[in-house]
């Protein structure tokens, strides 16, 4: 009577004459078995098996944590530890000044952004498995420091509020039980996008934001890109975006070294974006000639 | 000190709508919230958010659904409102610029959800909550309204009469967390509090680090009644190592539940024979457990959910984010592989008392979201039905704050002297013994100058958290939080039986006493999380204290309750609201009857078959 059967590893050989319940208990009792066996092989392995991280440390008021410096902490490794796991651990077995923003624990928040081995990563959403030992955790380059691994955010939210982040229709419909109707397509064209949570890293990563503290920046541009590409919004707005986005430390300021595409954790193409951008810029512009 | 109309405390999705609402009163509104408003937890939605658009569907029978998803422990007055001001909620979102999924002629999308009877759940992707969030900030962004991020807020500032009915609040204490700078907040008109879930009583939980319950404690010890506590949701598909959440979008699209049979159990074990993988998550959630009990569980702790069937198309189309959680937190490809999933907490349904118009029993005090019980969810939330929730009661709690002028409240709140009151015998020390350095109770305001009221709080705030600091050595509050949340998911679980509840108890009781020793090794003014979670794990105490004493006490089975001795759902009995009131330190639990009677009709309790 079972419909689609998905893939188990359970599916051993049985008799077929025996009833449903007693098939249940002899798979369950063989699964157990399978499964202590692996549980003592694995243990074997993994006895002892532990992740050595080596964590920036800073603190401007505390004597002695002024000077920058680095921690190690030795952590018991388990399958599945990601990053920030790793983090908790040690903070809550053997430091608990140690200092460092996260929630979610689920790349949706966008607060643990960190520079693991060398890299803007979410801790969150980084596997320890994946990393080579020792994982070095740093703040996010480019942006002061707080404390140990936070970071100041206030220039970013300033350039992300810049470049005007609110939908701005020229009017909605008068019957406020009636939408705007927005097509799939253009809905597809701005999705990714809209899946920007904030986190800082394409910001960090990028060369040019580092030299140029006005630079709008790839986060901020693509905010105005979900904006200026959506059709809803009126002409007026449009071109005032452009203006936005085409200023002195807009676009043009991006040397498409595809740095903030790589880290970005929601895999937003944001080089991609900042050149179609570019593109419209030039179009404009082309039709007041 | 900090001065303002309104005063929200909390930047997710219910704190911005009712800042939003405020301030089209023309309030002066600021937003004071411990995370940066677009790190809240609403931003972890998945699913969708309900209401009657289109034809075919009425608000009637969204009401409808929802007060028989809440088992009869949803008050109508509530639940009726909720469905009338849900469609016009939705669409401003709309008109905000939210990136719904859409149908082919431009219109928004709805799909099916678990206890819907009609397809009402409008979504964009499997990221509801997240652009939901970005489009409110947004709108906070452009009207320009103030906001004070990675402030804590500690304490309410409140007036001290006996009785709670007459007290006053006249704003909050927080400290900014970057400088470690107390200060207190004034609020003209009123505050809202806005702080969402309190997931991290327990240890494996969707939710997210931040959601300690901090708005319940606070309004609690201020002397406003905690509502149905007891009443948690386990969510029935999360991912067994992490909690993180797989929506019911999965199910609504066509996902399917399987045991390590590879037998479609809510049909072929008969749980839920009309609406298999879409009956209410209480429903679904004990089908799961009871799977794994009696031995048809995958490693002896979960089940499979199973989408591969919809096509890679479809499930690109709308649970793309699935596939990203599945990979990157379980390691599975949902495309090729079924998904482990287990129950997890999820939400709490109870939480502080308030009408539908926001207010609590203290003058000037509003909670709306999850933090608040007015009561919607009852004894079971639907699916779809939290972030419509936040949009409603957050929009009314901001323009009833900044003074619009709305209809006299049918629901009653505060203490009620001639309530029914029971003694369940919670293991407490003496009286005071509960009593812990580092946080406590109403702080005694001798003035009832609303600004000397709010200077005093803060005063006091000052010198509670001096003396947490000073401590050189004693217990790491890390230790407290863990056990606190072992017992919490040992004993008041999915299903619950009386040994376990009353071991709980205890395990609270003692995690209390070891509390009074919590030490902040971190000394720091600058970003103190230790102290920061030190304070909010005093919280959590709390909150686990009502639910659990609330769960022992209610000796019946109705919604996400379920007790092994009372397998029965006791109309007689429990057509009534569990209150947990302060006392002094010495919670105190009470009764209030439901409110079936609604604008067009009075709700008679049903079955719930599915």
């Amino acid at each position: 009577m079972s419909t689609q059967t998905p893939d188990t590893d359970s599916e051993t050989e049985q008799p077929s004459s025996t009833s449903p319940q007693e098939r249940r208990m002899a798979e369950k009792q063989a699964r157990k078995e399978q499964r202590d066996a692996d549980e003592a092989a694995a243990a074997d392995e993994i006895q002892g098996e532990t992740v050595e991280l080596k964590v920036f440390r800073y603190d401007p008021e505390i004597e002695g944590k002024e000077e920058p410096r680095f921690d190690s902490f030795t952590v018991p490794f388990e399958k599945g530890m990601t990053v920030l796991d790793a983090l908790i651990y040690a903070r809550d077995e053997y430091d608990s000044s140690l200092t460092f923003r996260h929630s979610c624990r689920q790349a949706v928040c966008g607060s643990d952004a960190f520079f693991v081995n060398g890299s803007q990563r979410l801790g969150c959403q980084t596997q320890i498995a994946d990393l080579e030992g020792p994982v070095r955790v740093e703040p996010l380059p480019h942006q002061e420091v707080v404390k140990d691994l936070v970071v100041e955010m206030d220039h970013f939210y300033d350039q992300m509020e810049s470049v005007d982040p609110f939908f701005d229709p020229d009017e909605t419909p008068d019957d406020e039980l009636e939408e705007q109707r927005q097509d799939r397509e253009n809905r597809e064209k701005v999705k990714l996008s809209t899946r920007c949570i904030w986190c800082g890293a394409c910001m960090s990563s990028c060369n040019i934001a580092a030299g140029d503290n006005k630079y709008l920046g790839p986060a901020a541009i693509n905010k105005a890109y979900r904006f200026y590409m959506d059709e809803r919004e009126g002409e007026n707005k449009r071109q005032e975006r452009l203006e936005i986005i085409e200023a002195e430390h807009g676009v043009w300021r991006c040397q498409t070294q595809f740095s903030c595409t790589n880290v970005c954790p929601k895999d937003i193409p944001l080089t991609e974006h900042i050149q179609e951008l570019k593109r419209e810029a030039v179009k404009q512009n082309l039709k007041f000639w | 000190m900090y001065e303002h109309d309104v005063i929200v405390v909390g930047g997710g999705g219910a704190g911005l709508r009712a800042a939003i609402a405020a301030d089209e009163q023309g309030a002066d509104v600021a937003i004071v919230t411990k995370l940066h408003p677009v790190r809240s937890h609403t931003g972890a939605a998945e699913g969708g958010i309900n209401a009657a658009l289109q034809e075919g569907d009425s608000w009637q029978d969204h009401a409808y659904d929802t007060m028989k998803g809440s088992d009869y422990l949803g008050d109508a007055p509530a639940v009726d409102t909720f469905a009338q001001d849900a469609p016009e909620e939705v669409i401003q979102l709309e008109h905000w610029g939210m990136p719904f999924s859409r149908e082919e002629d431009g219109t928004v999308s709805q799909r099916p959800f678990g206890g819907l009877s009609f397809p009402r759940t409008t979504y964009a992707g499997a990221e509801t909550g997240h652009h939901m969030l970005h489009t409110l900030y947004e709108q906070v962004v452009k009207r320009g309204i103030e906001v004070y991020d990675e402030w804590y807020v500690s304490q309410v500032a409140v007036t001290d009469e006996d009785d709670p009915n007459e007290r006053d609040c006249h704003g909050v204490v927080a400290w900014d967390v970057q400088s470690g700078e107390i200060a207190g907040f004034r609020a003209n008109d009123g505050v809202i509090l806005a702080t969402g879930g309190l997931g991290q009583a327990f240890d494996h939980t969707t939710n997210a680090v931040a959601n300690t319950g901090d708005g319940v404690a606070i309004a609690y010890r201020a002397g406003v009644p905690m509502e149905d506590m007891e009443m948690i949701q386990f969510h029935p598909t999360t991912l067994p190592s992490t909690g993180v959440l797989i929506s019911e979008g999965v199910r609504g699209e066509g996902g399917i539940l399987y045991n390590s049979e590879g037998e479609r159990f809510m049909f072929e074990y008969g749980y839920a024979t009309n609406d298999g993988e879409l009956a209410s998550r209480d429903v679904v959630a004990r089908a799961e457990l009871t799977e794994v009990q009696e031995g048809r569980g995958v490693d002896d702790e979960y089940v499979y959910l199973d989408m591969r069937h919809l096509g890679e198309e479809r499930i690109t189309d709308r649970l793309e984010n699935i596939l990203h959680l599945a990979r990157d937190f379980e390691g599975v490809d949902g495309l090729e592989e079924p998904m482990p999933v287990k129950p997890g907490q999820h939400y709490a349904m109870g939480g502080i008392e308030v009408n539908e118009h926001g207010e609590t029993c203290i003058d000037g005090l509003y909670a709306a979201g999850e933090c608040a019980c007015v009561s919607l969810h009852g004894g079971n939330r639907l699916g779809g039905n939290a972030l419509p929730e936040l949009l409603v009661f957050g929009a009314r709690a901001g323009s009833h704050a900044a003074g619009a002028d709305m209809p006299e409240p049918k629901i009653q709140t505060g203490p009620d002297p001639d309530a029914e009151r029971e003694d369940i015998g919670v293991p407490v020390g003496e009286p005071g013994a509960t009593e812990a350095a580092a946080d406590g109770g109403a702080v005694e305001n001798p003035d009832s100058d609303p600004k000397a009221v709010v200077e005093t709080t803060a005063e006091e705030e000052r010198e509670r958290i001096e003396t947490l600091l000073e401590r050189e050595d004693g217990v790491n509050h890390a230790d407290v939080r863990a056990d606190l949340q072992e017992s919490m998911t040992e004993n008041v679980n999915v299903f619950r039986e009386e040994g376990g509840l009353k071991q709980a108890l205890r395990d609270i009781q003692d995690a209390r006493e070891r509390y009074q020793d919590v030490y902040v090794a971190d000394k720091s003014r600058t970003f103190n999380t230790d102290l920061q979670h030190t304070i909010e794990t005093r919280n959590l105490l709390d909150v686990a204290e009502a639910i659990t004493m609330g769960a022992l006490a209610r000796d019946e089975f109705r919604g996400a309750h379920w007790r092994k001795e009372h397998q029965e759902r006791k109309d007689d009995e429990y057509l009534k609201h569990t209150l947990v009131s302060w006392n002094d330190g010495q919670p105190e639990l009470w009764y209030r009857p439901v409110i079936l009677e609604g604008a067009e009709q009075t709700y008679e309790p049903k079955v719930r078959s599915y």
